[in-house]
């Protein structure tokens, strides 16, 4: 694996994880530098939902460890996570629809008045200039995020990701739902905290949107890694071929799981 | 870049609505209101004018308290999309347990009638009601048996219970400041505390309408034009007043109220004596702790994790939300509010029977759903669920006024259930 003398900001060392006897994680490493995107490929159900998923403390792996600026981090639960400065925007978004923009932005983190209760309207002040610098024309602040468009609603997720000062950012298929408009709005971000020094781990069945912001890929089929290449020592071609058939490309360094 | 963003955008809100919107007042529940109001006067002209007399709607609101007590903690149980069929039943074996306190236990120490009792009591009743309800919410969260089988196992183990506390005799009576916790006598305030409470009640309001216009305005956000707090005070006020006003309009019966100037060495003149009742200590409890849940499920981190587990309780785990605990905290708080119903209805009936608080599971999950709490989660309000133990209790009561038989009464009530939730779902179709 390349390295270029910086600590990496997470390195995950042979993650394996079993659901009722299928290994859906299987002795994978993956590592992430500051102001680095890496893409992480494969087809759906290869995995990688569920290797971020422990990495942002939602699942514990029954192997492996995890390292943030080269210290062994105990991740148990999301809070760990977040400790450790990682956020997460989930493919499903994860807000409750119920409530509202700063609600959610600020769910089990939230601003307290001196008395212990809710300071909702600092919570809200706070929302406003996050969501001016995402999304400058959001207004709907008062309502619950059921009521928003897809686009609102990712935007929510993204600023509940980014207003805690991350140092790690998931992504999970973070333009799915989005048109094309939004998909570059979303482009542009994940260029403007690289440069923030943010890591970014982009994950994606579509090849296209990883390879324009992506450093690095890495490629996992049917649990396990079959390799990390920089974009720029590989083709798309090859890419496809490691998702699909396994093939590790000479351009890559070949992990575990390549045929 | 970020800071002129707040107030350079031009308030939404004041640009275009209605009148309504511009107060932001909540439709459902100016729709209830409208509702109780139709099926009090419905009932005032069917029964001649008895049903809007001070008596009446003090005797109303007397009853409505213990499920009103209740409901108020369904409506976080059914927000996590949880039920809670146990209600009754803890009420039930709590109600024998303080019953038992009162008349066999406490006394053994401290003798009949000691000033300790009633307090010990009420602390004994909230103890167990916590007890039993946090247990039952250890077995849903940390278990993970679904609620509806633990506390539908809960109703039938606490009235079995209940019954095995005396193999079941009655217990009566309870102890002379104990029945205060019932209304009737002991437990009406008075004029003049009940001028005073409504005073400060109305403080409040004016106070609580002035800090949060003042805050919006310090952080920029907008905030409704200064007539619309005004008649907002003004209406609250007034309501507040008119209840006030209502309870003491209500006198004492003679009888009572004749021991009552005998025991202050008030001489009795020929005509007899006027004395308010004044509000009941059971309905000023109700709206104590009414005002306290609105505060929990609204302005406390509990409250938000409440709503964000019904909204979606995966995005509450993702988000580093203890769910388990919270949810075991809501039946805990579940079973301490049934502790105070109990305290309300063994003092209310002078006597603690197994069979007290039957059926009230169904009442309270009814006034909650009524008042607008929906089964599928992450909606409700404390205020609009007591509101609908009020409507439930005015229907049945009106019911008994104007003599309709019993099974007639559990039909209306029933119907009007099923009408009432439809009504609301077409309701919330239509504003989506």
């Amino acid at each position: 694996m390349h390295t270029n003398g910086t600590t990496p900001l997470v390195e995950m060392r042979n993650i394996s994880i079993a659901f009722g006897g299928i290994k859906a994680v299987d002795g994978v490493s993956v590592d992430l530098r500051p102001g680095e995107v890496v893409g992480l490929l494969g087809h759906n159900g290869a995995g990688k939902s569920t290797l971020i998923k422990i990495l942002s403390g939602a699942y514990r792996p029954d192997a492996g460890e995890i390292y943030v600026n080269g210290e062994h981090a105990d991740i148990a639960t999301p809070r760990d996570a977040k400790r450790y400065g990682i956020e997460t925007i989930y493919q499903t978004l994860a807000l409750a629809d119920n409530i509202d923009a700063a609600g959610n932005i600020f769910l089990g983190r939230e601003v307290l008045t001196p008395y212990g209760t809710l300071d909702d309207a600092t919570m809200e002040a706070e929302t406003r200039k996050v969501m001016a610098r995402l999304n400058p024309h959001f207004r709907r602040f008062k309502e619950p995020v059921k009521a928003l468009s897809g686009g609102q609603r990712q935007s929510v997720a993204i600023a509940r990701a980014i207003y805690f000062n991350a140092r790690v950012l998931i992504m999970d298929e973070p333009t799915a739902a989005l048109g094309p408009a939004e998909t570059q709005q979303v482009a542009d971000l994940v260029l403007q905290l690289k440069k923030e020094g943010i890591g970014i781990f982009l994950i994606s069945h579509d090849i296209h949107d990883v390879f324009g912001l992506a450093d690095r890929v890495s490629v996992m089929k049917n649990g396990k890694l079959v390799g990390s290449a920089n974009v720029q020592d590989v083709t798309q071609d090859e890419v496809l071929g490691m998702i699909i058939l396994g093939k590790c490309p000479p351009g890559a360094t070949p992990g575990p799981g390549a045929s | 870049m970020t800071a002129p963003v707040a107030t350079a955008a031009p308030p939404p809100s004041a640009a275009s609505g209605s009148l309504l919107s511009k107060l932001e007042i909540d439709v459902r529940m100016l729709g209830m209101l409208a509702a109780l109001a139709v099926i009090w006067i419905g009932f005032d002209i069917l029964s001649g004018g008895v049903f809007l007399t001070p008596r009446n709607l003090w005797n109303l609101s007397v009853q409505t308290a213990s499920v009103a007590v209740m409901a108020t903690g369904m409506v976080l149980v059914i927000v996590t999309r949880n039920i809670d069929l146990s209600v009754g039943a803890i009420l039930g074996v709590v109600g024998m347990i303080i019953g038992v306190a009162q008349v066999q236990w406490l006394p053994a120490y401290l003798g009949l009638e000691h000033w300790l009792t009633a307090p010990l009591a009420v602390l004994i009743a909230l103890v167990a009601g916590g007890l039993i309800g946090l247990f039952q919410g250890w077995l849903i969260a940390y278990l993970g048996i679904p609620s509806f089988i633990v506390t539908l196992g809960g109703l039938l183990v606490w009235r079995g219970a209940a019954w095995w506390v005396t193999t079941g005799q009655t217990v009566a009576p309870m102890d002379t400041r104990f029945k205060a916790f019932g209304g009737g006598v002991e437990g009406a305030l008075g004029a003049t505390t009940t001028w005073i409470i409504a005073a400060v009640a109305c403080g409040l309001i004016i106070v609580g309408l002035g800090l949060t216009r003042r805050r919006r305005l310090r952080f920029g956000f907008p905030v409704r034009p200064g007539w619309g707090d005004a008649v907002i005070a003004v209406v609250a006020c007034g309501a507040v007043l008119a209840t006030a006003a209502i309870f003491n309009a209500y006198p004492m019966p003679m009888g009572s109220a004749r021991t009552w100037a005998e025991a202050r060495g008030i001489a009795w003149p020929e005509g007899g004596l006027f004395i308010s009742q004044g509000v009941a200590l059971p309905v000023l409890i109700a709206i104590v702790v009414g005002l306290v849940m609105t505060f929990i499920a609204t302005r406390r981190r509990f409250g938000r994790y409440v709503f964000a587990i019904g909204g979606n309780p995966e995005a509450a785990e993702l988000s580093g939300i203890n769910t388990r605990w919270t949810l075991m905290k809501v039946f805990g708080l579940m079973g301490l509010l049934c502790g105070i119903s109990a305290c309300i209805s063994t003092a209310r009936l002078n006597a603690a029977t197994n069979a007290a608080g039957t059926l009230d599971e169904l009442y309270v999950i009814a006034s909650a759903v009524i008042g607008g709490t929906s089964l599928a989660g992450g909606i409700g309000t404390i205020a609009g669920a007591m509101l609908g133990a009020l409507v439930m209790q005015s229907l049945q009561s009106g019911m008994v006024l104007l003599g309709v038989d019993t099974p007639l009464q559990n039909i209306v009530v029933g119907a009007v259930l099923v009408l009432a939730v439809w009504v609301d779902s077409l309701y919330r179709r239509r504003i989506k």
